[in-house]
């Protein structure tokens, strides 16, 4: 689904206008190439200095009106990703562009927090303890120059919208409500400023099944009535392939794989992704998983393998993987790419296709 | 582990070169010439400028802070102005006095609030723990040199059972652990008890709690195991942070014994201080604070590498 | 999602919005021992305010006829004191003296320390390292001994005293201060509220002052207990007030030697040390449980 819907109008509320489309349908509404993040090891006097690689030369693009998703493993960086596209965090190395536009150039950083938003894992701890629902809600459209009036009447609104009755919820305090309630309560929060594209990290991991359902539920239809666009992060493959349009697996701070969710699905080329989705166990009672796809813990991201950082564990790794980390690799023009030398033409794997041989 | 400690003593090396400058700088801020406690009233200007090139007065600060500190290092601390004897001696012998006080109250005040605080752990929000909570939070409330002068009126002016002040017939030049000298200290010591007895207490009580109320305990009974068998387990995770306070409440009665000593006349430490003081001895003074203040620093660095010895969770970090 | 009615839109602040402090109050209303200590400390505060409006005798008149009279005795309920003057005349009035040199220290040290600890907490960094390390070497030095020695190189006098407290608490408050400053910065909710676009001083207001003054006040008020003991513990020395001033410490000197005689109204001025401080520890107590939010 890849319809940008009309923005729907709501009478007696203000809301802050969106920040304005300026690129157009077909410019991505936000290119990330090249990011990189390290963080120095807090070492002593005894000791090395050391860096957590934890973001190293991501880049990808999201489609206006697109559900772009990120799995991974704990610790393959895809929270620090979310954090850095926030600028929540200052990136080492790499751009971030936004409707064509430079963050710090053509957007300022003021109007960059207009237009993208975050939901955030801990949902008890997003939220202060010290304000009520109501309140955390409006804060942020008080910042940018609402009044206090129109600010709450617009937090009441989206209590509603996130199927929560106003009357009863604006002004309870984070403790009293539950774990779903919350997060519904984060997710208008992100909503309050307008955004058009809304970070998803972890949103509903810590949420009993039945009600992440509902609050998967939830995002779908704000998705089509606010013409949004999100960023969705899980280590919850299932999840994932439900809501997204495209994926991206991560692996210790790098993009292995990435490409529309079916062909990723269907066909996973890095050896990861085939594994991560082996990994999810088999209801079908003659299909049973038998032996674990992956062996061995993730590796410390302090000191990632060399080359492809994955050769450690992978079972078709060859001596050239340990030379060079591979690059991304378009495998159809679809938009399935991965980076791994199996996938790369003439790249000297032995399970690589031919160079100039026809592609499937 | 040897890491470890390598490195809390390297981190300590800092701190105590601070503390000695502190030490240095607090005498030195004194309104007014230090001089003056010195010389005798009719002093001529001769003889005070040869005593002030005497005690390296004339000399800058950051000078007279180095020969100090090297002599300090060297085991001199300079001479006491009253007394005239070697301030370190005196320091020290006045250190062991407190030291007898110290680990008598020790023993009954953390015997006492470990005794306490494990009870009101284990019966929470009974009645056992609000007897025994009221009497820690009396315990820390109490101007402990208030509770020496009831002690006093009542054991020794009003029953006569126990001295009211001294450390014992021979002064405080001989001390033996026999009745004679032991009856001098036990007000002393029962005085000193009482705060960190509450503080004790009150730790141990919130521990033996927290700890009781995790999952591992009923995971522990559920095994099967006794409950003496358990009580070992709850001791072995309260033991480093009940460690930590018993060892901060012993630097506090070493360095803060000034008030009771005061009350009961016991030459220590504090008394020490107090007369240095008043007689404005500075060398005294200064050596006094300093040996005091290197002790608690002291003190904490055993607590740290004790509690890393027991919690193994602490060396990394 | 399910349409909602207008009207629940447009309705006003629907419930009143209990604010936090109004339920930390209610709670600590309800619970008996902290209603009785606050409403002793509201005495001894009182009378100590009024003193000169309660009929009471002169507190610096003394006569020498009659010195150390017993509890009880005519126009002396309290007795008399060493040199004759009322010892209820003299508590009362001490009131004053120690109160304030007991509590503003603890109130000057909470201005400054939270100041610091704020700083250090949400700059983080080298100026958290900065800040930290210098707190920690007057940490190296057990209170007593700090302020003694601060008061003893200061000399005697009530202002020295609220010095050296004070520079004997800001260090303790300051490391509260910092440590709750740093666990709150870190925690989620700052980051939306960065998130949203607002700037340092907004974040600080809204979000953080209001989660990290309530442990922090507990904790100070914690601190007045020891505040009074070892303020009055100052004078006790002769390092605080100066005679012929009342204050509770600087009475237990004078009175010392009067134990042999007169042994009960010489134990009197501790009785309202140990009364002030036990009624504030309850009380910071109190206010702990009731600050919990979870409870």
């Amino acid at each position: 689904m890849t319809d940008i819907g009309p923005t729907i109008e709501m009478p007696e509320v203000d809301r802050l206008a969106p920040v304005e489309d300026r690129g157009g349908a077909a410019q991505p509404l936000l290119q990330v190439t090249g990011l990189t993040k390290h963080f120095p090891v807090r070492g002593d006097l005894f000791s090395a200095r050391k860096t957590i690689r934890a973001v190293d030369d991501v880049s990808f693009a999201i489609a206006k009106g697109e559900t772009v998703g990120i799995v991974g493993e704990s610790g393959c960086g895809k929270s620090t990703t979310a954090r850095l596209l926030m600028h929540l965090m200052k990136r080492d190395a790499g751009q971030i562009v936004y409707d064509g536009m430079q963050v710090g150039r053509a957007l300022s950083l003021r109007e960059l927090r207009r237009g993208m938003q975050m939901v955030f894992q801990d949902s008890y701890a997003s939220l202060n303890p010290r304000l009520t629902v109501e309140q955390s809600i409006a804060f942020g459209p008080k910042v940018h120059g609402m009044a206090d009036a129109s600010a709450r009447a617009l937090a009441r609104e989206l209590l509603g919208k996130v199927g929560l009755r106003p009357e009863t919820f604006a002004n309870r305090y984070p403790h009293e409500i539950s774990g779903g309630q919350r997060q519904r309560v984060n997710i208008a929060r992100a909503l309050a400023l307008s955004p058009r594209l809304v970070i998803l990290d972890e949103a509903v991991s810590a949420l009993d099944k039945s009600v992440e359902a509902q609050v998967l539920n939830l995002l779908v239809d704000l998705k089509r009535e606010f013409g949004l666009t999100y960023l969705f992060i899980s280590h919850d493959l299932n999840v994932v392939r439900y809501i997204s349009d495209r994926v991206l697996v991560m692996y210790l701070g790098e993009v292995v794989e990435l490409g529309p969710v079916d062909r990723v699905w269907d066909a996973p080329a890095h050896p990861y992704t085939r594994a991560l989705l082996a990994a999810m166990p088999s209801s079908d009672p003659d299909h049973r998983t038998e032996t674990p796809p992956i062996s061995g813990d993730p590796p410390n991201p302090i000191d990632p393998p060399s080359g492809c950082r994955f050769h450690t564990r992978c079972p078709f790794a060859e001596p050239l993987c340990a030379k060079a980390t591979p690059r991304l690799a378009a495998l159809d023009t679809m938009g399935h790419q991965a980076a791994c030398y199996m996938a790369i033409a003439g790249s000297g794997h032995s399970l690589a296709p031919i160079k100039g041989a026809d592609k499937a | 582990m040897l890491v470890y400690i390598a490195r809390r003593i390297v981190y300590a090396i800092p701190i105590v070169i601070s503390v000695a400058l502190v030490c240095f700088l607090l005498v030195h801020i004194t309104p007014g010439d230090p001089l003056v406690a010195i010389l005798p009233a009719d002093a001529s200007q001769e003889l005070a400028s040869q005593l002030r090139i005497a005690y390296g007065f004339d000399r800058p600060l950051p000078v007279q802070f180095g020969l100090w500190l090297w002599k300090a290092v060297n085991g001199d601390l300079g001479h006491s102005i009253a007394t005239g004897r070697p301030v370190l001696s005196e320091v020290m012998h006045a250190v062991g006095n407190t030291v007898t006080l110290a680990i008598a109250a020790a023993m009954i005040g953390f015997s006492l609030g470990l005794l306490f605080g494990l009870i009101a752990g284990y019966f929470r929000d009974s009645w056992i723990d609000k007897v025994a909570t009221s009497i820690a939070i009396a315990g820390v409330s109490v101007p402990h040199y208030w509770l020496g002068m009831v002690l006093v009126i009542i054991f020794s002016v009003q029953l006569n059972w126990l001295p009211a002040v001294g450390a014992g017939p021979g002064g405080s030049g001989t001390w033996g652990w026999d009745w004679e000298h032991i009856r001098y200290l036990i007000l002393p010591a029962v005085t000193t008890s009482v705060i960190p007895m509450g503080i004790v207490t009150r730790t141990v009580r919130a521990l033996t709690g927290d700890i009781l109320s995790q999952d591992f305990v009923e995971a522990l009974r559920a095994k099967g195991l006794r409950e003496t068998q358990v009580f070992l387990h709850v001791i072995k995770n309260a033991a480093p942070t009940a460690m930590a306070v018993m060892g901060l409440q012993l630097g506090y009665m070493l360095g803060g014994s000034i008030l009771i000593e005061t009350v009961f006349s016991w030459p220590g430490s504090g008394l020490l201080l107090n007369s240095a003081i008043f007689q404005r001895d500075l060398p005294l003074l200064q050596g006094t604070i300093l040996v005091l203040a290197l002790f608690f620093v002291f003190l904490n660095l055993m607590v740290d590498i004790a509690q890393a010895a027991i919690d193994p969770r602490i060396k990394r970090s | 999602m399910s349409a909602i009615s207008e009207p629940a839109l447009a309705a006003g602040p629907a419930a009143t919005a209990r604010g936090y402090w109004t339920t930390v109050g209610r709670r600590i209303m309800r619970d008996k021992v902290s209603m009785a200590c606050a409403g002793l400390l509201a005495l001894i505060f009182l009378s100590a305010l009024g003193a000169p409006w309660l009929g009471l005798a002169d507190p610096y008149q003394g006569s020498m006829i009659h010195r150390l009279r017993h509890i009880g005795t005519p126009h002396y309920p309290l007795g008399s004191d060493e040199l004759g003057r009322d010892m209820l005349a003299r508590l009362i009035y001490g009131g004053r003296l120690s109160l304030v040199v007991g509590i503003l220290p603890v109130i000057l040290a909470f201005m400054f320390g939270t100041s610091l600890g704020l700083v250090a907490g949400y700059a983080g960094g080298k100026v958290n390292t900065a800040i930290m390390r210098t707190i920690d070497v007057f940490y190296a030095f057990p209170s007593v001994l700090l302020a003694i020695a601060i008061s003893g190189v200061l000399g005697a006098g009530i202002v020295n005293s609220i010095v050296s407290l004070t520079v004997v608490f800001v260090p303790q408050i300051t490391r509260v201060a910092e440590s709750v400053t740093t666990g709150v910065r870190n925690m989620d909710f700052v980051e939306a509220a960065r998130a949203s676009g607002a700037g340092a001083f907004t974040i600080m207001r809204v979000h953080m002052l209001g989660n990290v003054l309530g442990p922090i006040f507990v904790y100070a008020t914690g601190l007045i207990s020891v505040s009074m003991i070892l303020a009055a513990g100052l004078s006790f020395l002769g390092l605080g007030t100066k005679p012929p001033e009342p204050e509770w410490g600087l009475m237990l000197n004078t009175l010392r030697t009067a134990i042999y005689l007169n042994p009960w109204v010489a134990a009197l001025p501790g009785v309202m040390i140990f009364a002030v401080s036990i009624c504030f520890n309850l009380l910071s107590d109190g206010m702990r449980s009731a600050m919990d939010i979870r409870n």
